[in-house]
């Protein structure tokens, strides 16, 4: 009963993402095909990892699960219903002081039992002016430990328009989702270099214009 | 079947026709020239090709639900062409109130009030009433950055992809002596008319366009395919007059205007993307780009085709 209400409530999540946003996929560096990957993205808004999950194939769609932060998506029984039943998410403590499992850890899992998952790497939603906050250690952690996926940067663009900081309605927009070439860890390379070379690969596939025209 | 429905179905039997043999050539020269999908202009042909089916289907069903199937259809279209409109502007979060009403509560209330037929308010809501609320609502945020370009901004967007689509159903509202019960025929004559009008343009230009009109603006345009396409459209035009309330010669004349109203809104719509740096409006209608790509032309010569017709023909 569950799986069915959640299955409705997905589907009428993805109708209501392209209403507001009409969202396009744009496959740069990579092709919509099976495959387990990492996809790290930008974080503005609540509705990143909706939009990315849009633009997948359904295929795909079913064993991509978004990582996110416990705090919020255990606060309220229909964020929980959409966190973990809608969207499988895999919900982390972002707090190292009650924590009771390494996220790193817990993200491993999922992946060995088969799943891509979405992460954020800048560890909290951007809302300031800057275009990309300092991403955090685990994506370097992660790729280290599971040297064999793929990590897939993906640039949302327009959705912080959609739905600015502190406002209640969406405003329609047409927001893209660009994802771009694969990155795997050398085998000598630094945590601070990595974490680098995979902010640029991100910025890299950010639209010359910004979250102006898509 | 009544007679708005005979006639209705002629035009479309036409317009089947046509497309049946546009598809059949675009197939053949796809066979022939471009089996592997490489030859660009042709693969364009048949995107357009289709997207020109999925249009007429669609136009079809809205014309079976009446005036409510029609006043859907065509808030939809302004709700796609707002939202592709709005990506483009410069407005910042002090607009976002005024930009959710414009989508939420003034494009509903334009189409409800054009539903209801009164005619004193919906040709005056966006005009008068959104003019002067909107930069309040903007204005209470208090963020000066761009203010005014901001404000003109959302007018305008407003006033093209609501106000003035919203003049194609408003046709609807007409009261034509003798015409009784027929209105939905002068919207199928509209938009049929500019459209062609529009393919047409593209048809000459492609066979015989050698001057440029305007290089800067849209380098495809020329001036062989603008006076082929407008000439030929308007007489076919005027071969739809026993569509109409008009005589041969009126349809031939209101076709003249509403095709070089549909050029020129193709120009207008052109500078827009050229200032924004963007090639198509969106990427909703394969091989056509975005909505407004597709309705600019529409768009510009409904609220003219209205008042003539409204000027001339009621009493």
């Amino acid at each position: 009963m569950s799986t069915f209400l959640a299955g409705i409530v997905g589907s009428a999540i993805l109708v209501f993402a392209r209403f507001i946003t009409a969202v396009r996929g744009i496959w740069q560096g990579i092709d919509p095909v099976v495959g387990q990957r990492i996809y790290f993205a930008n974080h503005s808004s609540h509705g990143d990892f909706v939009l990315i999950w849009t633009v997948l194939p359904p295929r795909l769609r079913r064993g991509t699960r978004p990582v996110a932060g416990a705090d919020y998506w255990m606060a309220s029984w229909l964020k929980r219903f959409i966190g973990r039943d809608v969207f499988k998410a895999v919900l982390i403590d972002r707090n190292p002081d009650t924590r009771t499992s390494d996220p790193v850890d817990q993200m491993a899992e999922a992946l060995d039992s088969g799943a891509s998952l979405i992460v954020f790497p800048e560890g909290t939603r951007n809302t300031t002016e800057e275009v990309l906050l300092d991403f955090k250690s685990g994506l370097y952690h992660l790729a280290k430990k599971r040297q064999e996926v793929d990590l897939v940067p993906v640039w949302i663009a327009n959705l912080n328009r959609v739905m600015p900081k502190g406002e209640r309605f969406p405003v329609p927009l047409i927001c893209t989702v660009t994802f771009g070439e694969p990155l795997k860890v050398g085998p000598k390379e630094t945590k601070a270099r990595f974490l680098k070379r995979a902010e640029k690969a991100l910025l890299a596939l950010r639209p010359e214009n910004g979250d102006g025209p898509q | 079947m009544n007679a708005v429905q005979t006639d209705f179905l002629w035009l479309l039997a036409g317009i089947g026709s046509i497309l049946i043999v546009a598809s059949i050539t675009g197939y053949l020269l796809a066979w022939k020239y471009s089996p592997d999908g490489s030859n660009e202009a042709i693969e364009n042909l048949n995107a357009r090709i289709e997207a020109w089916w999925l249009m007429v289907i669609l136009l079809s069903i809205a014309f079976l639900g009446g005036k409510t199937g029609v006043l859907i259809l065509f808030a939809f279209c302004s709700f796609a062409a707002l939202r592709e409109f709005a990506t483009l502007t410069n407005t910042r979060q002090a607009d976002h109130v005024a930009l959710v009403g414009a989508f939420f509560v003034v494009l509903p209330i334009q189409y409800i009030s054009i539903g209801t037929g009164w005619y004193g308010f919906y040709s005056i809501f966006i005009p008068v009433w959104a003019f002067l609320l909107m930069p309040i609502a903007a204005a209470i945020r208090g963020d000066t950055n761009q203010f005014l370009v901001r404000v003109a901004e959302t007018q305008w967007a407003l006033m093209i992809c609501v106000f003035c689509a919203s003049h194609v159903p408003a046709l609807l509202n007409l009261e034509i002596e003798g015409y009784e019960g027929r209105n939905v025929l002068l919207i199928a004559f509209l938009v049929v008319v500019v459209q062609l009008s529009d393919v047409l343009q593209y048809v000459w230009g492609k066979l015989f366009g050698k001057t440029k009109v305007a290089p800067r603006l849209s380098p495809s345009k020329t001036l062989e395919g603008l006076v082929g396409g407008i000439a030929s459209a308007t007489l076919i035009g005027a071969s739809l007059w026993w569509l109409t309330p008009f005589t041969p010669l009126e349809a031939g004349a209101l076709s003249l205007v509403i095709t070089v109203m549909g050029f020129f809104g193709g120009l207008v719509m052109s500078a827009i993307k050229r200032d924004r740096g963007v090639k198509d409006w969106g990427h909703m209608i394969a091989g056509h780009g975005g909505f407004i790509d597709r309705l600019d032309s529409v768009v510009f010569s409904a609220p003219v085709f209205f008042h003539l017709v409204r000027f001339g023909w009621t009493p």
